[in-house]
């Protein structure tokens, strides 16, 4: 499994560059860092020297890829592309426009980030998969088709109808919770009930749905048959015999993800002013920092290959017949 | 794999010990919606909001009002404004009095002070002694008055992630040396002062010493002590008493001086953040300011929470004792001389959202908010009487402040366009005539709430040189009529079009109906009915109008080249003078060109305007003064650059526990005169918020609604089905 994992981690580092390569051209072409510098500065006296001062200081005076002026290696190494992009293949990710460590901000704000996601996809994920089974338990039934309505309705609102109602009833109306705001340590209990409620309520109608599915597909098995056949209960044939078989498909789905938990989330972050990556990259696209947005879009690209690998060796997990080679 | 026990144990706990605070919080009296931390119950702390992210809080570089919310209230330069007169004030801050100017000539002989255009100015100013700054680690010395805290090597400092980590604080006494080190710091390239090109022209050795900055930083790394580089025009007379010379003479230098470009940074702080290793996380000047102000930074998290406390070492100063007509009837003298900050504590809440912002505001948990477009029809009610609070503002005792602010926003022409630009008499009727149908009192009413007040001129009240009523009417847009400001006929409009070549808006010539464009940045022109409104105010004499819109770069490109036809801008004082609004107009300041310098965006350019505005920049606040500007203002009337401007009214609302709040439209450093009333406000959080229990209870109920009938329906279906298995075999 080693080789296979060695082998898989070498296919991404053209699928990195690609994207790095990718990223730093749209960027580049789209806005020079002259109009960078002009944003960034974006006083009232933006002088052609302070413009000049705010280049140089970042290293954006250099040439975009070739530095004809250098010698030996400098030719590629002393340019905007080497410092700006190579370098997140380290993890080195620089410091912003405005002049702040990225890695820094990344270490600090990821554990907001987590604190929503990660309840958000556990609790998410046990309510999702207990819904599909009741509903399961109950297939062919009214239960099941006023389920199936009420999941087609959860999934056809949009989140920030959810955010902003649940803010308007428990946050305004009722008094329940902050409507918004953040704080460390234990005190964040209260900021991040409703959003990961929201999180919950918000993915239950498309995931309900998916792993009913699975799930009707595998209740026909033989092994259901022979596990009703010896006397099991139905709840019992559902969650213990049926969930464990089923798995396959809802890790694919699951594990993928995990990784991408760092990266926050952009809405649900926005509007609860929870100070996590998902903000972070918002913002700085808003405020045209392309440093940061560079670093998050290489970060999620990573943390997107690692959620891939990480399915593969899953398989291995809950299934052993399956073998990575 | 099994978990570590202490792991498997340690989750199940904090789950529990979360689940007993969340319900204890009920049980400590607070409402359960406080988005505040419980520790500052009691305390006297204001709540406040911020919306974008602090980006550099270095005294040299900030340029933003949000920022300057922050720092001014902790940097101290030597002036300030006067929290309660009007028109606006300097009064001495960390200065004995107001700074000494001398005039000399290129021999160096003194001259009056009435002299028009000496060859020197010198300002001489005398520091208060025993102002000491805020405890912070880079004044902390060992037993041998070393400094404490120096790393050799970013390895040594790998072990202090944050301020907070420096165990040891110290102070010092202010001295003049830390002014001029600041001043210094102004020539530092890699600093980016804004106003460079402004203070480069004045002070004497500026340039020279970014000269020498550069150099030295070529020849070698490391932290560049910027006491061993000499300032010619700044010299330190003694420990209080230093000079800035300027080259000829510049009234409104002394506004400068009370703004944080000035604000003294000692040595030994520029050398402290210098160390390795600091900067990468976030350890410097830019991050964590040091001041003497009445507020220190506490906590500075961009993105959730600043903080500011009351500096332990804050020097003597008192509640002014005198203010303008009405202020002590307004109950602003209440606490006259006694002394300074009321507040132990500033926090600023990071608000993107406006709704969310908004309704912390109604619930009592900000002391303080603007008034936006979706609070307005809550806040606001409007009638015959004019703009009031709502009925439900006025029950929870909110107070409303309206101020217009020291700033101009305009509709300009591109004064190089061969179109609408130019000095011709045929150019000058269509900027008229659009001049004319463009209606800015609407405008303001429907799109600004009616917050605003149309300008007649760049410079607006409360500052020398703006002229109220009939006497600032511009007479070739307005009429003065039964008393009041009358815009003239759409009839004048359509005559001046025809005179120009246009009539009916088709081009005399050629018969092409006449174009125009307009420039706008994306955000801006979002509203769709804006952009409808803005074509039918040309529609009216038959001009067709094409908006562009564009992003924030692209928009700015175009104004860099001239490219732009009719463009929107705006202007908020650095200070209260006439010049700061004048030189918006001023030839050698134009945009086209300029690598962004020029703050002239229209590129006007007039000989006669420029001549008056050379004599004027360097005048006292004088009648002469003001005849001068009356004379530029009729140029400014007759040439009309701008099509038409408005200055915007602040809308500002305080719950009522808030005391001693006053709108200044210049300074920022007003959190020292303000205080609460923490009883009425506790006693309102607790009104406002009590918590409704009912949807919860009826969530509950309907989940065993279902949950009953379920379970049974799960039972008699396992029963079921045995026997219709057994019956269908």
């Amino acid at each position: 499994m080693l080789t296979y994992i060695a082998r898989r981690l070498l296919y991404a580092l053209p699928i990195l560059f690609g994207v790095n390569v990718l990223t730093f051209a749209l960027f580049f072409l789209v806005n020079t860092p002259e109009q960078m510098a002009q944003v960034q500065l974006g006083g009232k006296f933006t002088s052609p020297e302070a413009v000049a001062n705010w280049k140089a200081e970042r290293g954006y005076d250099r040439p975009l890829f070739i530095n004809r002026d250098a010698a030996g290696l400098g030719v590629l190494t002393d340019t905007i592309f080497f410092e700006k992009s190579v370098r997140l293949f380290v993890f080195d990710f620089g410091k912003s426009d405005e002049g702040r460590n990225i890695g820094a901000e990344i270490r600090e704000r990821m554990w907001p980030s987590l604190a929503i996601q990660v309840p958000t996809l556990i609790v998410g994920i046990a309510v999702n998969i207990s819904f599909a089974l009741v509903v399961v338990l109950f297939r062919a039934s009214l239960f099941e088709l006023a389920a199936m309505v009420l999941c087609i309705a959860l999934f056809s609102i949009s989140t920030v109808f959810y955010i902003i109602g649940s803010q308007f009833f428990f946050g305004k109306l009722w008094h329940l919770v902050p409507v918004s705001g953040y704080l460390e340590g234990l005190g964040a209990v209260r900021f991040l009930l409703l959003p990961i409620i929201i999180g919950v309520v918000a993915g239950i109608g498309a995931s309900t749905r998916l792993y009913r599915s699975i799930f009707l597909e595998e209740i026909h098995r033989d092994y259901v048959r022979t596990a009703r056949s010896k006397g099991v209960s139905e709840l019992q044939v559902l969650f213990r015999h049926l969930l464990p078989n089923a798995m396959i498909p809802i890790l694919t789905g699951v594990v993928v993800v995990i990784p991408s938990l760092f990266m926050g989330s952009l809405l649900m972050e926005s509007f609860f002013g929870i100070p996590g990556l998902g903000s972070y990259t918002l913002d700085a696209i808003q405020a045209q920092d392309f440093a940061i947005v560079r670093s998050m879009v290489f970060l999620g690209s990573v943390l997107y290959i690692a959620g891939l690998l990480l399915t593969d060796i899953s398989y291995t997990w809950v299934d052993p017949r399956v073998r990575l080679s | 794999m099994r978990p570590a026990p202490g792991v498997a144990l340690r989750l199940p706990r904090r789950l529990a010990a979360a689940a007993v605070l969340l319900s204890l919080s009920a049980c400590d009296g607070r409402p359960w919606n406080d988005p505040h931390a419980a520790e500052r119950e009691g305390q006297r702390v204001f709540y406040s909001l911020f919306s974008s992210r602090t980006r550099n809080l270095d005294p040299v570089r900030t340029y933003n009002r949000d920022e300057a919310t922050l720092i001014d209230n902790i940097y101290e330069p030597p002036l300030e404004y006067h929290y309660l007169k009007r028109p606006y004030e300097l009064q001495p801050l960390t200065l004995e009095r107001m700074p000494e100017v001398v005039y000399y000539d290129e021999a160096g002989a003194v001259l009056p002070a009435t002299a028009p255009a000496p060859a020197y100015s010198v300002y001489t100013l005398t520091l208060k002694r025993g102002i000491r700054y805020q405890p912070h680690p880079a004044f902390a010395v060992d037993a041998a008055g070393e400094p404490l805290y120096r790393f050799a090597d970013a390895r040594q400092s790998r072990r202090y992630k944050t301020l907070d980590d420096f165990a040891q604080s110290g102070t010092r006494e202010l001295r003049a040396e830390d002014y001029v080190y600041q001043i210094k710091r102004m020539a530092d390239p890699e600093l980016q002062l804004p106003i460079w090109d402004i203070v480069s022209g004045y002070i004497v050795g500026l340039t020279e010493l970014r000269e020498a900055i550069v150099a030295q930083r070529a020849a070698g790394s490391g932290w560049l002590n910027l006491q061993t580089l000499p300032l010619e025009g700044v010299q330190v007379l003694d420990p209080y008493t230093f000079t800035i010379r300027l080259r000829g003479k510049y009234p409104q230098f002394k506004y400068w001086l009370a703004f944080h470009f000035f604000a003294p940074i000692p040595m030994e702080v520029d050398r402290f953040y210098a160390q390795p290793g600091l900067r990468d996380r976030n350890i410097s000047l830019a991050f964590y300011p040091v001041g003497t102000g009445a507020f220190m930074m506490t906590r500075h998290q961009p993105t959730r929470e600043i903080v500011l406390e009351r500096n332990p070492n804050y020097h003597e100063d008192y509640y002014p004792r005198a203010g303008e007509p009405g202020d002590a009837e307004a109950g602003l003298l209440t606490d006259a001389g006694k002394p300074l900050p009321f507040l132990d504590k500033v926090v600023f809440s990071m608000e993107k959202e406006p709704i969310p912002a908004w309704t912390k505001f109604m619930q009592g948990y900000y002391d303080v908010s603007g008034v936006n477009r979706e609070s307005f029809d809550q806040a606001v009610k409007v009638n015959v009487d004019g703009i009031g609070l709502s009925d439900e503002m006025i029950a929870r005792g909110i107070v409303l402040f309206r101020t217009i602010d020291a700033a101009t926003y305009y509709l300009g022409f591109n004064m190089t366009d061969e179109v609408v630009g130019g000095d011709s008499e045929r150019a000058r009727k269509l900027r008229r005539a659009i001049a004319i149908a463009y209606d800015e009192s609407e405008q303001i009413s429907i799109f600004l709430n009616g917050r605003g007040e149309v300008a007649m001129s760049p410079v607006p009240p409360g500052i020398f040189g703006y002229r109220p009523g009939r006497a600032g009417l511009n007479p070739y847009v307005f009429d003065w009529r039964a008393g009041a400001v009358q815009r003239k006929p759409l009839e004048e409009a359509r005559r001046l079009l025809a005179e120009a070549g246009y009539p009916r808006g088709r081009d005399a010539r050629s018969g092409r109906p006449l174009v125009l464009n307009m420039d706008m940045t994306s955000g801006s022109s979002g509203d769709s009915a804006r952009q409808v409104w803005l074509i039918k105010q040309f529609e009216k004499i038959d001009i067709q109008l094409n908006i562009r819109a564009t992003d924030y770069n692209r928009f700015q490109e175009k104004m860099e080249k001239g490219a732009a036809q009719l463009f929107f801008w705006g202007w908020f004082a650095d200070y209260p003078d006439a010049e700061n609004f004048l030189f918006l107009l001023y030839g050698p300041n134009g945009r086209a060109g300029s690598g962004g310098a020029g703050v002239n965006s229209a590129n006007y350019s007039s000989a006669r305007y420029d001549a008056l505005f050379d004599r004027v920049k360097t005048m006292e606040d004088t009648p002469e003064r003001m005849a001068l500007i009356e004379q530029m203002l009729a140029i400014f009337h007759r040439d009309l650059p701008w099509a038409s401007a408005y200055h915007p009214q602040a809308f500002v609302l305080n719950n009522g526990w808030v005391k001693n709040f006053k709108p200044h439209g210049v300074s920022q450093a007003t959190l020292k005169y303000l205080d609460v009333d923490l009883a009425a406000r506790a006693r309102s959080q607790r009104e406002w918020n009590r918590p409704v229990w009912w949807p919860l209870a009826l969530l509950g109920l309907a989940l065993l609604v279902v949950t009953v009938p379920g379970y049974r329906a799960y039972r008699a279906r396992q029963r079921r089905s045995v026997v219709g298995e057994e019956g269908s075999c």
